[in-house]
Order: C-alpha cells, then sequence, then structure tokens
C-alpha cells in the first residue's frame, strides 16, 4: 500500500481543532446559508462531529477507521474497492442541496446546513453486513430518518420513501466510465414503515467526524437490518411516493437483488451462501462468522415483515 | 517436439537465451511470495483473504495464458520457448492450487462442508472448481516419465485440456463480481485469441508449410 507523506505541510497549516468547531456553529447558526456554503472549504476535511450516544448502538468493536474509509463500494467512483477513497476527494461536498418532494405538504430544497440543523445527531454503532457476505462495525453519526419524513409532513397516499443520488461526471469518474457499471442515478428506495423505523438513520458522520466522502459524504442512508447497498450515498433528493420506487442493484440485475434486500442468512444470493460473513479487519485466519437473521435486528423489525415470505420478498 | 519449431515458419530464428529451468520456477513464484509477505504483514488491504485470494487467482490465469502464447510466439515468430513451457504450466498449476487452498483454508475457515455447497451449488465456484480438477492430470503427466509412458501422441492429446481450462478460468473470473468489469473481459478476450489462434492457423498460410514439412 502506497502511503504519501506531505513533507512540506506543518503544524501550522493544521486549523485547530477548536477554531473548526467554533466556525461550523457559526456556520450552523447563521441564518444565511448561501454565506455559510460559501464559507465552508470545498471538499472539506473531515471536521469533529459530537454525537449523543444512543441504546440502538451495538456493543460489537467497531471496525477501525482506515477499514471503514478505504474498503468501499461506491461504483460513482469505480468498482474497486479503494476505488472511492482514491477518487472521491474531488467530490464538491459544500454547497449541497436537498430536495424533498412527491406526497408531502411541505416540499421544499434545502441547503444541507438548513436540513440538518432541526436534528439532534446521535452516535449509532451498527454492524454493517454487504451482500458481498463481509461485515463491518461502524459508528455512524445522523438522526433517524423518520423524523425528517415527519418535518415533510407525508400525505396519506405516500407508501414509499424514494432516495437519489447525486449525478456529476465531472467528479465522479465511475458516472463518465466508457463502460458503467450501473444506470446513474443510483437510487434507492424503502417502504415508508422501514422509513419510519428507528433504526433507519440519515448519516452525517462517523468515528466522531463528518463523513468521508467515499462513505457517502455529506448525507446517506443507513438501514442495518438491511444488506449495505440499499444504504443510499450522497443523497440529493428523498420523495414520498406511492408505488415502489425503481432500485439501482434491482434494475441492474433482478434476479439477484430484490427491492427488501433484508440481511437473511437462510436465503442465499445466487452466487455465494448468506449463511456466513467474514468480518473485516478480524485478521487473516479468523474465518466466518454467522449472519444473524436481519443482521443481527430481528427483534426490532421482524414485525415489519410478518406474514411476507422472504424468498419470494428478498 | 524437438522437430517442431523446424517446420514452422520463415526467415530469421530469433535467439532465446538459454536460461535454467529453475530460475523460471524461482521467478514464477515470486508475485506468490509477494502476496504472502503483503497479506501476513498487514498491508494488502482491509480484506486480506480476498486480496489473496483474486492476486493468487489473477497470476494463475496469466501464468495459463502464458503457456498458451508459447505456440503463436513459434509459428509466428519462430520464437522457442518450448523448453520452459512445462514449467510455466507447472506453476500456473501451482498458483491455482495456492488460489483454491487460501479459499478452502482462510475464506472458509476449512468448512469443507460449506465449501463443497459452494462447490456445488454456486455455478462460479463449480466452473472454477471444474478448471482445476481439469489441470489436475495435466500437472500429474508433466514429467518425461509419463510422456514415455502414455506415449507423446496420447500425452499431447490429453494436455489439450487445458483449452479448456483456461476458458473455464476466464470465465470464472468474469463471474465474481457483480457487474461486468474491464479487467475479466480483457482476459477473456486475450484468451479466445489464443484459442482462436489454434483453431484459424491450420487455415492460415501456416497449413500448407505444415504439410509441406510433415
Amino acid at each position: 500500500m502506497l502511503i504519501r507523506n506531505a513533507p512540506d505541510l506543518t503544524e501550522a497549516h493544521v486549523t485547530p481543532r477548536e477554531a473548526y468547531l467554533d466556525r461550523r456553529r457559526f456556520l450552523i447558526g447563521s441564518a444565511g446559508a448561501a454565506l455559510g456554503a460559501a464559507l465552508l472549504p470545498a471538499a472539506a476535511a473531515a471536521a469533529p462531529l459530537a454525537g449523543i450516544k444512543s441504546p440502538y448502538s451495538t456493543t460489537d468493536k467497531p471496525s477501525s477507521l482506515s477499514d471503514i474509509t478505504t474498503y468501499n463500494n461506491f461504483y460513482e467512483f469505480g468498482t474497486d474497492k479503494a476505488d472511492p477513497a482514491a477518487y472521491a476527494g474531488k467530490l464538491t461536498l459544500s454547497p449541497w442541496s436537498v430536495k424533498v418532494d412527491g406526497l408531502v405538504n411541505k416540499p421544499g430544497t434545502f441547503a444541507l446546513e438548513d436540513f440538518v440543523k432541526h436534528y439532534a445527531i446521535e452516535e449509532r454503532i451498527y454492524r454493517h453486513r454487504c451482500v458481498e457476505a463481509w461485515s463491518m462495525v461502524i459508528p455512524w453519526l445522523g438522526f433517524p430518518l423518520s423524523e425528517v419524513i415527519k418535518r415533510a409532513d407525508p400525505q396519506g397516499s405516500a407508501k414509499y420513501v424514494a432516495f437519489e443520488t447525486l449525478v456529476r461526471p465531472s467528479e465522479m469518474p465511475g458516472q463518465s466510465a466508457f463502460f458503467p457499471a450501473l444506470t446513474w442515478p443510483y437510487v434507492e428506495g424503502l417502504r415508508l414503515d422501514e422509513a419510519m423505523h428507528p433504526l433507519a438513520i440519515l448519516a452525517t458522520g462517523l468515528y466522531g467526524e463528518t463523513l468521508p466522502a467515499q462513505n457517502g459524504a455529506p448525507l446517506r442512508l443507513v438501514v442495518p437490518w438491511k444488506y449495505g447497498f440499499k444504504g443510499i450515498k450522497s443523497i440529493v433528493r428523498i420523495s414520498l411516493v406511492e408505488k415502489q420506487p425503481a432500485t439501482s442493484w434491482n434494475m441492474e440485475n433482478a434476479q439477484e437483488y430484490g427491492f427488501y434486500s433484508n440481511v437473511n442468512p437462510q436465503v442465499d444470493h445466487p452466487r455465494w451462501s448468506q449463511a456466513t460473513e467474514r468480518r473485516i479487519g478480524a485478521g487473516l485466519f479468523a474465518g466466518r462468522q454467522k449472519t444473524l437473521m436481519f443482521n443481527g435486528y430481528a427483534d426490532q423489525v421482524a414485525q415489519l415483515y410478518s406474514g411476507m415470505d422472504l424468498r419470494a420478498n428478498f | 517436439m524437438s522437430t517442431a519449431s523446424a517446420r514452422t515458419g520463415s526467415g530469421p530464428r530469433f535467439a532465446v537465451p538459454n536460461i535454467p529451468r529453475i530460475l523460471v520456477y524461482v521467478a514464477g513464484l515470486l508475485p506468490a511470495a509477494w502476496l504472502f509477505y503483503l497479506a501476513f504483514t498487514d498491508q494488502i488491504g482491509a480484506d486480506p483473504v480476498a486480496q489473496l485470494e483474486w492476486g493468487l487467482g489473477l497470476w494463475a490465469l496469466r501464468l495459463l495464458i502464458a503457456t498458451l502464447c508459447i505456440t503463436p510466439l513459434r509459428q509466428l515468430f519462430r520464437i522457442n520457448l518450448l523448453r520452459y513451457r512445462r514449467a510455466v504450466g507447472l506453476l500456473s498449476f501451482y498458483y491455482v492450487l495456492m488460489h483454491l487452498s487460501v479459499w478452502v483454508v482462510l475464506d472458509r475457515g476449512l468448512d469443507l462442508h460449506a465449501a463443497l455447497t459452494d462447490i456445488l451449488r454456486r455455478p462460479y465456484i463449480t466452473i472454477g472448481m471444474a478448471a482445476f480438477v481439469i489441470l489436475v492430470p495435466l500437472a500429474i503427466t508433466s514429467n518425461n516419465w509419463s510422456i514415455r509412458e502414455m506415449g507423446g501422441k496420447a500425452w499431447a492429446k490429453l494436455h489439450k485440456l487445458v483449452y479448456a481450462a483456461v476458458a473455464l478460468g476466464a470465465l470464472h473470473f468474469i463471474m465474481i463480481k457483480k457487474v461486468w468489469l474491464v479487467e475479466p473481459l480483457v482476459y477473456a478476450t486475450i484468451v479466445l485469441m489464443v484459442l482462436g489462434f489454434r483453431l484459424a492457423w491450420p487455415y492460415t498460410g501456416g497449413r500448407k508449410k505444415a504439410r509441406k514439412t510433415a
């Protein structure tokens, strides 16, 4: 692995943590969101972000920050797991706006600062299970998706929530690739009751810092009982809709990726078993561990799917 | 086989320096040594098991393709590397063996039941395993004693199975990932070229020359 030093940078080049914190407080408090957006550095380096401890957190030991930030599936930046860390630094994270629309009484397009300021940041240490049968434990920082939906005031006809990722080929090499892996924009969706579940969060940070770009900055979905690809990254649009929305991996290969994609050790991916998983960071000789139903969140979420055939609705 | 070079091609012959075969084996095993070194010292990325599997499998395919390049090189460019073909072929088998061992021991954690289930149920693993099974008799008979015992014709016929093995290997590579990737398709194209050459050669000038001197 190539580790680059930057010997020409000294301590004097580093913004003190306190100054950064103060500036963030100033920005968050300021009414002039456009001004705030202009002041925030482009592709901002990770800034401290404190979170309230949550009873929903697991006691599993979190994966290392370097594993979490160097082993990513974010096909907008390339299909190799090292690509996002290599290329996501170019992504302009500020200004960033999020559109909330569809079957809601309070639609709008919000500057990110305005969008997130209503919510108290919580720390949610969640197990993360990728459909490729590996797992991590990630100390996310974020807030419940349900609060966002409540604030938008959904209409009675809303049954699903659809999400959309940024399309910006100039900064996302996977989107401008001659041979694109997926159809852009990346889209995802949840049933409304799934989205309202307290475990479903929108993350803005991890490990006490703002979210790194390769992990889906500035705003991503985290649904810990589903396979990782449901956690759509770099969200620009949240729509309340009546019909089940299209989802990227389902469009790519409906035989292998269903709409629900709940972690389920009893339903195999056609090309690999889901019964076990390899915990990233456990070491060369750790072998595999058993995958838990709904990734270990069955007590909290199983009732969402009572009466459903999870083989048909995979 | 010793006369093979005499009946092909025309023009000047490229002089290939006579390297001791042991050096081919040593050089061929260097990538594996490097991969294992990186894995054991935690320098191969967040998922060392997958990276090790990936790297060993890739070198297995590269070496298998290299063995299949030796005939076209000789027939098209009169570069004779025949004396190294067995070494390269055996090296590719060793890489397949290491790739499979890492999968069974480190990835599957020696859970033989799970491994067997995967081999039977997962098409891309079935295909990879089939390539390995095909290579076993080829590796076992890659010695002078076997050639003598089997007779040259039967031996050569058996070793044509390498065509099936390399095709399955390339297919296995394509099927591993969730989407169509460029890299496996590049390898598949190369495999199609080295196999296609063997189909096309008799219909080109090569056949005439081969007949004339047969």
